[in-house]
């Protein structure tokens, strides 16, 4: 198939001849020879003499006041070494987003005197074995006080509710504000204009990213007093740089060994695992493997946020959408993590591929005594667009009008405002449509296949 | 329970380990014998990561205790490539682009080594059935199916896409 637009090489003229070539053909992945022989190294194919284990003991409650913890019936256990509690980390609290200006630190490696979900760390148990860990972390005694739990979004965030976090709101803040506010043109003159308004609620379940390789490490101490980690995290440079922090020490102390994930889709840039590790290493003086057991991994690790989005949208009965008003909620879960990030995604990514020309969104990142959220794979747009685009369908059945029309019919142009105020360029969607249609046999009558995202032709 | 003497045909060759009551075969592979081909991914056998031939049938090696295959032949990822050459499972899944992560890949080839050395014609179905012990959370399986396929045709005569390649 020829390509609508020929390759620019003018930003390589100098540099390279020829034309470029790899495009269309196929080439060989680099590491297809070692997955297929099993010789490619994940960080648990590391076997080191002298290795200990640490396991967690977790929170059974989804809120609750810690008001003692017993670690008598872990340190009888043959083969345990150390408990780890939070008097051993040397800087407890932490939000992996501080080193992009994000916070407050709001979440402890280890729990302190409160425990925020059920399946929050509490303490770390260091064994001989695997066996010994697993059955040190299960005789630890914590007793607790059950607090009110908040478990919804908007219960969070009506009048009265509990309030879960130290900062004194259930929700994050953003430079003052209550959310991440994206506010274009007029949307109450927008509503007032339009000939009718259509409505909508969309709703989203967590979603686990279930890698086939659960999340670990393995830290090793070095001659020369670093620390080397052996981690299946996607975000090296994350893990050196929170991993220091957390031990106090410089990042120089640490060198991460990392690039070979067995399946991350976002799981993976946590800092959850390295730092624990670390400390058991340096507690030890041996080195330790910290490892999720599958159920860890599915009821313990980030997922993909929960997401309530509210669309109110103005439209007229041509199929043009005059304005949208969209009140967004992010279940943080917990603790932040990315997921104030993946609000403002969220926000910024509003109100779709569309030109609008009066849009008014509240994106709300909320804190509830839930597993934490973080980063999965387009967090942020993809719940967003699920709801966007259910929305526009129904727009398209409530006016009696072909979905496929309606979407080219507000798509934006290159050159379009959008609601966070750029200027669209290299936009598609429109000449996309057209080749979907194309692809399934779907007629579009010639205005519509006259069409182009470089000028907005029609009135 | 004491620890117990158990003898294994790994890889054609005889091979001895000491191993307590609750040693898993998977175990004995990777810490024992140093054979990491074979991956835990849920321990529980879930996910097929830890999948070996026993006795030429496949089975998810983190649910065996090794003292009850003492005299059992094993088979594993390790042992189908001659030297540097691949052999033509191995070779279809580099063809075709049938891994990603790499984690399900030797337990994903060793359930269809078992199909193929059964049933070297299979139908799609019959290559579907086959591996769907075996859990891949990034390739959608469709690649896989294709490769297996493939090498089900080159045993049957046909070449592989990358000796077409090389002709």
């Amino acid at each position: 198939m020829a390509r609508l637009t020929p390759i620019d090489n003018a930003y390589f003229d100098g540099e390279r001849t020829g034309d470029f070539t790899v495009i269309g053909s196929a080439v060989q992945r680099s590491d297809a020879r070692g997955h297929v022989t099993g010789r490619t190294v994940f960080f648990e194919d590391m076997s080191l003499p002298d290795m200990t284990h640490v396991k967690i003991h977790r929170s059974t409650r989804h809120h609750a006041r810690i008001n003692r913890v017993d670690v008598s019936g872990a340190l009888e256990v043959p083969g345990v070494l150390r408990v780890i509690t939070h008097e051993d980390v040397p800087n407890n609290w932490y939000v992996v987003l501080r080193l992009i200006g994000v916070g407050p630190d709001d979440e402890p490696v280890l729990a302190e005197d409160r425990v925020l979900y059920r399946g929050e760390p509490i303490v770390a148990v260091v064994a001989e074995t695997e066996d010994a860990a697993r059955e040190g972390a299960a005789r630890v005694v914590v007793d607790y006080t059950d607090l009110p739990a908040v478990l919804d979004v908007e219960e969070a965030l009506a009048d009265g509710a509990p309030i879960i976090k130290q900062a004194g709101t259930n929700h994050f803040v953003y430079e003052g504000h209550h959310c991440r506010r994206v506010r274009f043109g007029d949307v109450e003159r927008g509503f007032a204009e339009a000939d009718r308004i259509i409505e909508g609620r969309y709703s989203s379940s967590p979603i686990e990213h279930a890698p086939t390789e659960p999340t670990g490490c393995i830290v090793v101490p070095q001659g020369d007093g670093r620390l080397r980690i052996h981690t299946n995290t996607q975000a090296a440079f994350f893990t050196l740089d929170n991993t220091a922090l957390i031990l106090g020490v410089p990042p120089t102390s640490l060198r991460v060994v990392g690039g070979t994930v067995g399946g991350g889709f976002g799981g993976k840039v946590d800092v959850i695992v390295e730092p624990l590790a670390c400390i058991a290493a340096m507690l030890t003086g041996r080195p330790a493997k910290y490892v999720y057991s599958r159920a860890e991994e599915m009821q313990v690790s980030s997922t993909r946020a929960a997401e309530r989005i509210v669309i109110k949208d103005g439209v007229m009965d041509d199929g043009r959408i005059v304005a949208r008003k969209i009140t967004l909620y992010v279940d943080a879960g917990a603790y932040s993590r990315h997921s104030p990030y993946g609000t403002t995604k969220a926000a910024a990514h509003m109100p779709g591929p569309y030109t609008i020309p009066n849009v008014h969104v509240d994106a709300y990142c909320v804190y509830t005594n839930r597993t934490p959220s973080s980063a999965m794979r387009g967090f942020g747009v993809t719940i967003g667009d699920f709801a966007l685009e259910s929305h526009m369908d129904r727009i398209a059945r409530e006016l009696g009008m072909d979905p496929l029309r309606l979407r080219l019919k507000n798509a934006y142009r290159d050159g379009d405002m959008k609601a966070h105020r750029k200027i669209a360029s290299g936009t598609a969607l429109v000449e996309v449509i057209q080749s979907a249609a194309d692809l399934v046999g779907h007629d579009l009558p010639p205005e519509y296949r006259a069409m182009s995202s470089a000028e907005r032709a029609e009135g | 329970m004491p620890s117990r003497i158990v003898t294994l045909k790994l890889n054609g060759a005889e091979r001895e380990l000491i191993a307590r009551p609750s040693t898993t075969l998977l175990d004995a592979l990777r810490e024992t014998f140093g054979l990491t081909g074979a991956k835990r991914g849920c321990a529980q056998g879930g996910c097929g990561s830890c999948t070996v031939l026993l006795d030429g049938r496949p089975v998810v090696s983190c649910l065996i205790p090794v003292v009850t295959v003492d005299g059992s032949t094993v088979d594993t990822i390790e042992g189908l490539a001659d030297g540097d050459r691949l052999d033509d499972v191995q070779q279809a899944f580099v063809d075709h682009f049938a891994t990603q992560c790499g984690f399900c890949t030797p337990g994903m080839i060793m359930s269809a080594t078992a199909l193929l050395d059964r049933k070297p014609d299979p139908t799609r179905q019959e290559v579907t059935e086959a591996i769907c012990g075996n859990v891949c959370r990034c390739t959608g399986y469709e690649p896989i199916i294709t490769a297996v396929l493939a090498a089900a045709e080159h045993r049957r005569g046909v070449p592989l896409a990358s000796a077409e390649a090389e002709v």
